[in-house]
């Protein structure tokens, strides 16, 4: 098989933030009725996660599993473990009306990290980005100027931002740009 | 701008993070049905100066659709409901009555 590799293979920008693209990272789709037993019983086993609040990311020991609408959920996990975990998930989920897909390919990710990472992402989506309302743990999908995106905070003050990987170039210079010296605002933080 | 509250995930979501889907509560005339009856399904929309009440996504974020009844006069927006529904909940209506009585929208009032 032909060697995998990341949107953007690394790339990084040091301004007021630091802005990097992480590398390779596994994500699965699931989609079904998240109120079940069989469901909760799935993410449970899987990643050692609980289900997820409205709007949540939770962290297991196996990976991460963020709420994406009422009826889907994003799994982050290691980039070699995702066809494990589709085929766990599968499994635990048989004869359930739900559907797991890996789509670690189709995705990039960015960590934005720094004092100011907040200001970052306040510029580019309409996101209320203040301490109070964006607390650790807090999964938003929204848009960063013109795609969509996905993104949370960690518990280290790091955010991480999902995009497609087709617009990935796009959203590393906007992050970068957004990140610029001299153009801290120094409103949240 | 028109900010409305996504009734899936909680999300405040400004204009820009959501998608107009025209008319809400539009009952479908398809294959076999009158000519007057899928003309007006196709054609034949709501236009009101006041009360109104319309469908919307929430493209750039869950990806569901709602409904949502608001003013298009003063823009106004009385609340957002579940797309589930025939029609608006009773506690949405109460509150237009109260601002605008006797109003009235296709068979709703």
């Amino acid at each position: 098989m032909s060697k995998a590799v990341s949107a953007l293979e690394g790339a990084s920008f040091e301004g007021f933030a630091k802005v990097e693209e992480t590398g390779l990272r596994g994500m699965i789709t699931v989609r079904g009725d998240l109120d079940s037993k069989e469901m909760a019983e799935a993410v449970k086993a899987v990643n050692g996660a609980e289900m997820p609040a409205v709007r949540k990311i939770v962290h297991g020991e196996g990976g991460s599993v963020a709420w994406m609408s009422p009826d889907e959920l994003l799994v982050v996990c290691a980039y070699e473990e995702a066809d494990a975990k589709v085929a766990a998930m599968t499994e635990a989920l048989a004869g359930q009306h739900a559907l797991v897909v890996k789509v670690s390919d189709a995705r990039a990710v960015f960590r934005i990290s720094g004092e100011a990472a907040r200001e970052v992402i306040a510029k580019l989506a309409p996101v209320d980005m203040s301490p109070a309302a964006f607390p650790a743990g807090e999964f938003r999908r929204s848009r960063v100027a013109q795609v969509a995106a996905a993104f949370w905070l960690n518990e280290d003050g790091s955010f991480e931002m999902i995009c497609f990987r087709s617009v990935a170039q796009y959203v590393f210079d906007l992050l970068s740009i957004s990140s610029e010296r001299g153009g801290e605002v120094g409103f949240l933080n | 701008m028109l900010t409305l509250q996504c009734p899936y995930c909680g999300v405040e979501a400004e204009e820009t993070e959501l998608h107009a889907e025209g008319e809400a509560h539009l009952k479908r005339f398809g294959p076999g049905s009158s000519d007057d009856d899928f003309e007006g399904y196709l054609f034949m929309r709501e236009n009101p100066k006041g009360v109104h009440f319309e469908r919307w996504r929430h493209s750039n974020g869950c990806g569901k659709f709602f409904h949502a009844a608001r003013c298009t006069m003063t823009l106004e927006v009385f609340g957002t409901y579940s797309a589930q529904t025939l029609e608006p909940p009773q506690e949405i209506k109460d509150k237009i009555s109260a601002k605008y009585p006797g109003w009235t929208w296709r068979e709703f009032a």
